[in-house]
């Protein structure tokens, strides 16, 4: 009840400002700045650096679009939003849109009048434990204590999880990320549960992490994505086909070493297309012919982005896992551009 | 010599005896405060116990700390190498990495002198309301200053215009306390332009103009003053700066600008954060929040219905309510009520809404104040047929306010504490928002008490020097007979 009617004012709300400002695009033109609701900071995803400088993956996000659009990465204003404040800064137009690990769900998408316009980052909850628990599966965890962050989507499925698989637990609950770390190593808990990515770097920077392991079970599905607001769908369609160039320019082989010789170099006619060295594609979008070009010399493809800020080779060490390219056997699939 | 029926008595005083040894010194302190019976006896030794056990936790730790690192990470291997394998030891490397986020946030950094030469003016500012007609604390006071800033000067770019106009500022303020320091207070009045000049840049007509309101209130007022009553005059000043706020300022300070562009870069508000976020709002919040509070204080005593009603409400209102629901208020439902795509500064918000919020309690201090007075005071300003504002003036509030001092400080101390708080609109405070952001880059994750420890201990500097400053005024102002 308490929850629909907050949904509901929301909603309105949100309607409000659709009415408000339906051109996005002529906005952002003018105001010359891309407005990207982003994470108060979270480790490889969207955090300043010691100068102030945002980076991490869901920011790259931002500046691909940014350079679509204005034609200059670094023209971004980024928003740090909290998990109260996130949408009703994008309902309320004070960003244009919201890179801020999101889950997708029906209510966001519908009641919120809310579109998720792709999914950049497959993620779901597990589990890390102490390697001498001897623990090799979530389903031996029965009677052990949990900590998990409250007031989170992740509480409700640690229990739909125990309650489903007849087990029992006692659950710590903690404020943030970094008392939940702090209560596992002072052995609080037995095991730490929160989303997968978030695992990893909490193990990548424990004093022993060999002594730690991740737990193979995924309990739960969090397809994270950009968010924008419903009644502009033109631009919907400019985040989500700014975000799938990016997914094309992996599987197409086009990176940001090649991006410039490659549109003249090539014979593939899609490569050709996406980078608007045949056809005008920008144009129905109301962006020039090299929209998709910029996008992908900002910060490189996806295969990129992901290597550059969350993946093997840095401490984070994150494997490309559901978010590897479909021919790879993962989940990132982008439709043709044709 | 008198035949004497004693069969001895002494003709020299014996030198004094030393007192024993339990009677004297450490010994008969600790008998008598710490050992005095059995059950004392083992209280303190349980205390002695915790005390020890404390200290040989917590020592290491601190005794272990490591200042050069670049990450966690390293601080522990330097750590493992210098104290063996199992040794704790704090972090402190990530404070010397990450100070100047928790200074100044993302203020651009080449620009960092201008928010602490506001600071260190901020000092010169209060220094004739804190130690008013006491020349020489303001004269130590504005040294003080004047040492810090040279300080900055040293350590920062600085321009040379900057340098040259703050050298003489500070010159002229020097001489004006020694001369006429009375006249330092006027420094005070323009100072909050100057700040907000020195802080978000932009052209500099923008706070001129702005201060040219107060200008035409106090003429307006001046004018009318020996024509009209207090009232009128005060209300034909107000309405004539309004006018001049609403209709004037804007035109004037583009026009001014367009004439002489001088001014320094604009800082956008979102880049403030960590104390300097935290400063601002505080300082703001408390200076207007004390006169605003004595208002209501006021109005909530009057004797005219609408005045009283509306003060009565709005301090039940907002005392009704938590902070954190105006904060809310603040960042999101403010936007739904004002025209689309009006960009009504968030950091403006907050600090108009903690003002509120500290000025209805101030209020309610200061009512405490105003009924303790006996009656007998407000009877004699009548009989010396003084006018309501010149007895206020004169009579009650004085006394009214030396009652209210420990209230009053009280309540600031709890208000700049508050301005942690705003972390939960998303805006960078010290102890959440930028401790948040330094945790999650990944050198830094992991670390758990430093940057609380770092920043609690400023914020007890603050709070204690405004707790120790209440304590001397109230022995300054104390006039009772005790």
């Amino acid at each position: 009840m308490k929850k629909s009617l907050f949904f509901g004012t929301l909603a309105a709300a949100g309607a409000l400002a659709g009415f408000a400002s339906a051109d996005t695009l002529a906005d952002i033109k003018a105001r010359g700045e891309l407005l990207c609701g982003t994470n108060t900071g979270l480790t490889g995803f969207a955090a300043p650096d010691a100068n102030g400088v945002y980076q991490g993956f869901d920011v790259a996000v931002c500046k691909a679009i940014a350079a679509a659009v204005l034609g200059d990465a670094t023209k971004v204003r980024y928003v740090p939003t909290t998990g109260e404040t996130r949408f009703t800064a994008l309902a309320s137009g004070e960003v244009d849109l919201l890179v801020r690990n999101s889950t997708w769900t029906f209510s966001r998408d519908t009641d919120l009048k809310f579109d998720f316009v792709a999914v950049n980052y497959y993620d779901g909850q597990g589990f890390m434990v102490k390697k001498d628990l001897g623990v090799s599966s979530a389903k031996e965890l029965d009677g052990a204590t949990v900590c998990i962050q409250t007031g989170t989507t992740t509480e409700l499925n640690l229990a739909d999880f125990f309650k489903a698989n007849n087990i029992s637990y006692t659950p710590v609950t903690v404020a943030d990320d970094s008392e939940a770390q702090r209560q596992y190593v002072a052995g609080a808990c037995d095991a730490y549960t929160t989303d997968a990515s978030g695992l990893a770097a909490t193990r990548a920077t424990l004093p022993d992490a060999e002594n730690h392991i991740i737990l193979p079970e995924i309990i739960s599905k969090e397809p994270l994505g950009p968010v924008v607001r419903h009644g502009d769908n033109n631009w919907g369609d400019i985040v989500r086909w700014t975000f799938y160039a990016l997914v094309a320019a992996e599987e197409l082989g086009i990176t940001s070493a090649n991006v410039n010789e490659i549109g003249t170099s090539t014979v593939n006619p899609e490569i050709k297309r996406i980078l608007g060295t045949e056809g005008d594609m920008g144009a129905m979008m109301g962006l020039d012919a090299e929209w998709a070009k910029r996008a992908i010399a900002a910060n490189g493809n996806y295969g990129e982005i992901f290597a550059a800020n969350i993946g093997e080779s840095t401490p984070i060490g994150l494997a490309r896992g559901l978010n590897a390219q479909w021919t790879q056997g993962g989940l990132m699939y982008a439709p043709p551009f044709r | 010599m008198a035949e004497s029926s004693h069969a001895f008595v002494r003709t020299a005083i014996l030198p004094a005896q030393k007192p024993p040894l339990t009677e004297k010194g450490v010994i008969k302190w600790l008998r008598e405060n710490l050992f005095s019976g059995w059950f004392n006896t083992i209280l303190t030794l349980i205390g002695l116990w915790a005390i020890y056990s404390l200290i040989a936790a917590a020592l290491p730790w601190w005794l272990n700390g490591v200042w050069n690192a670049g990450s966690l990470g390293e601080c522990r291997a330097i750590l493992a190498e210098r104290a063996g394998p199992d040794a704790s030891g704090a972090c402190w490397a990530m404070v010397r990495d990450r100070w100047h986020q928790f200074m100044f946030g993302f203020y651009p950094q080449d620009q960092y002198w201008r928010p602490a030469t506001a600071f260190g003016l901020l000092f010169a500012a209060i220094a004739p309301v804190l130690f008013s007609g006491q020349k020489g604390f303001q004269t130590c006071m504005l040294a003080g200053v004047a040492a810090f800033l040279a300080a900055t000067f040293w350590l920062a770019q600085v321009p040379m215009l900057a340098v040259g106009l703050t050298t003489i500022l500070m010159l002229v303020l020097l001489t004006l306390a020694q001369v006429r320091p009375a006249a330092v207070m006027w420094f005070t009045v323009i100072y909050p332009a100057l700040a907000f000049f020195l802080l978000w840049g932009g052209s500099f007509w923008v706070p001129v103009a702005a201060m040219t309101g107060l200008l035409v209130l106090l003429v307006a007022y001046r004018l009318l003053l020996p024509r009209t009553g207090v009232g009128i005059a005060a209300g034909a000043g107000i309405g004539l700066a309004l006018l001049w706020w609403a209709v004037l300022d804007a035109p004037v300070a583009a026009g001014l600008t367009w004439l002489a562009p001088i001014g320094l870069e604009p800082v956008a508000s979102d880049r403030f954060g960590g104390f300097l976020l935290a400063l601002t709002i505080g300082v703001t919040a408390i200076s207007f929040s004390l006169p605003m509070g004595i208002l209501l204080a006021l109005g909530r005593q009057s004797d005219m219905v609408l005045i009283k009603t509306l003060s009565v409400g709005f301090i039940e209102f907002i005392r009704g309510v938590p902070l954190i629901t105006l904060l809310f208020t603040a960042s999101l439902l403010l936007q739904y009520f004002l025209p689309p795509n009006t960009n009504f500064d968030l950091i403006l918000r907050v600090i108009i809404l903690v003002t509120f919020f500290a000025a209805a309690y101030i209020a309610e201090v200061i009512r405490g104040g105003l009924a303790a007075l006996p009656r007998g005071q407000y009877e004699a300003a009548d009989a010396l047929g003084l006018d309501y504002w010149s007895a206020q003036r004169l009579i009650i509030m004085p006394q009214a306010l030396k009652i209210a001092i420990p209230g009053i400080v009280s309540t600031f101390i709890g208000l700049f504490k508050d301005t942690t708080l705003v972390a939960f609109v998303g805006l960078q405070d010290p102890l959440k928002g930028i401790t948040q952001i330094v945790r999650a880059d990944i050198a830094w994750k992991g670390i758990y008490w430093e940057p609380y420890i770092f920043v609690g201990a400023i914020f007890f500097v603050i709070c204690f020097g405004m707790s120790r400053y209440s304590m001397y005024l109230e022995q300054k102002l104390k006039r009772d007979h005790r």
